[in-house]
């Protein structure tokens, strides 16, 4: 660890982090980055694995999806970014992804990043000046900027025990079925309390807009309800109130923000179902 | 590390590994991938270029177990690892039972897919002796075949998969 972030700090701006390997292998082949060192973190024990105990699960950075998928108990306490995780790419890119290296690419469609926002996961960097605790919605600035300092990288994240009676879930649009990148996707995580009335919720929005965000707004719409009707127009009014999505290929920027909406009342019923099948 | 501080030239790394049970060792420039090593260093040709970027899974190998592109792996990267090629597949002049069934399904027209489907198929089959219609799509996903429509690639696992499971 101590090697790795004397080399980024040594090389600051020609020093490159390698995890998997899926974004930056195919960057350096076409010559979009030039790194004097490539440093493969993966060597390093606390990058890797998931662990758990009584306030929750910790993995680290470089840790696949593949493996994260494969892991029972990760499963069924977060479904949502277990299905966020699994949605990037194929087989053989899942056996190599990270969502370490999902979050640091800052692709502002990074189909992990709105569900580990609406988990509240918390990012653990490390750095020259020793480490550090981020809230994961704080890493990413802007397409392909992140706010880690000179010599820092992530290095794991922490996500807590879920609750009694919460869900969370993911959900993303693309014109295919497989093997494309989002047009919009949303993440919901939420709890209730013992009447069936929403006591919390985290609303994770990606590629509509330059970084993933936290939809403050949204996550507020559904606490005190049942996720009626009103409630859910309001999540669906105030996930497309924050989109400042990009015309492409994919999608107009009219149909990005109409979708945004759909997906995120979509999303927020499938936690909302996920968390009444958690009562306990 | 110490060399790659002081000098701008790329050095070559000399790399110990395993590929198909086999001690094998190499040298490969820091940026060379594992498919460029394999191809053109160790002449195990059978892994394909297609895309180079991950999509077309042509590439695909074991390594440790999981299914990749070496084309997203550096050669440094094999350094103490497992790794298995389409080379590894056949036993002698006795064909793996998927590439019988490929054969025998007409589930390839140029080949160059093929290497790649046949090593995501046996780390699916590996995984999972039994699977759907459906998982074999989705496993598959990540091979793309631009001449045979797909079916008989997906005909042909299942049927493998059967005979494998001796039935």
């Amino acid at each position: 660890m101590k090697e790795a972030v004397e080399l980024l700090a040594l090389h600051d701006g020609r020093a490159h982090v390698l995890a998997g390997g899926t974004d930056l292998l195919v960057k350096l082949r076409g010559g979009f980055v030039a790194p004097q060192v490539v440093v493969d973190v993966k060597a390093i024990p606390q990058l890797r694995g998931i662990e758990s105990d009584a306030r929750g699960f910790r993995i680290g950075a470089a840790t696949s999806c593949a493996e994260l998928a494969e892991h029972a108990a990760f499963s069924a306490a977060w479904p949502g970014v277990v299905e966020a995780l699994h949605l990037i790419g194929s087989t053989q890119i899942q056996g190599r992804a990270s969502a370490g290296g999902n979050l640091c690419n800052a692709s502002p469609a990074a189909d992990s990043v709105p569900a580990m926002i609406a988990a509240g996961a918390i990012c653990q960097v490390a750095g020259p000046a020793g480490e550090r605790e981020v809230p994961v919605e704080k890493i990413v600035t802007g397409p392909g900027r992140t706010s880690l300092a000179r010599g820092e990288f992530v290095v794991g994240f922490r996500l807590p025990k879920p609750p009694p009676r919460s869900g969370d879930a993911y959900l993303r649009l693309i014109p295919r079925t497989e093997m494309d990148i989002a047009v919009v996707g949303v993440g919901v995580s939420l709890a209730l309390d013992d009447k069936g009335v929403c006591t919390h919720a985290r609303v994770g929005l990606g590629a509509v807009a330059p970084t993933a965000l936290l939809v403050e707004a949204a996550g507020k719409a559904l606490i005190g309800t049942r996720l009626d009707a009103p409630a859910l127009a309001a999540l669906a009014a105030a996930t497309s109130a924050v989109c400042k999505p990009i015309d492409d290929k994919r999608g107009t920027i009219a149909y990005r923000i109409k979708v945004a909406g759909v997906l995120a009342r979509r999303t927020a019923a499938i936690a909302f179902d996920r968390a009444r099948a958690r009562n306990p | 590390m110490d060399g790659t501080r002081k000098f701008k030239v790329a050095t070559k790394h000399h790399v110990t590994t395993t590929i198909n049970g086999d001690p094998a060792e190499f040298l490969c420039t820091p940026e060379q991938t594992l498919l460029d090593v394999l191809r053109d260093v160790l002449y195990l040709t059978g892994s394909k270029e297609g895309c180079a970027s991950g999509d077309c899974g042509a590439c695909s190998v074991i390594l440790d177990g999981r299914l990749v592109c070496s084309c997203l792996v550096l050669g440094v990267e094999a350094e103490g690892r497992d790794v298995e090629t389409i080379e590894g597949m056949a036993n002698g002049d006795e064909l793996h039972p998927l590439q019988q069934k490929f054969l025998e399904h007409a589930a390839l027209q140029c080949g160059i897919c093929t290497p790649g489907f046949l090593v995501a198929a046996k780390a699916l089959l590996a995984r999972n002796p039994d699977p759907t219609e459906t998982e074999v799509r989705y496993w598959l996903a990540g091979n793309l075949c631009r001449c045979t429509g797909y079916d008989k690639i997906v005909r042909a696992v299942l049927d493998a998969a059967a005979e494998m499971r001796g039935n």
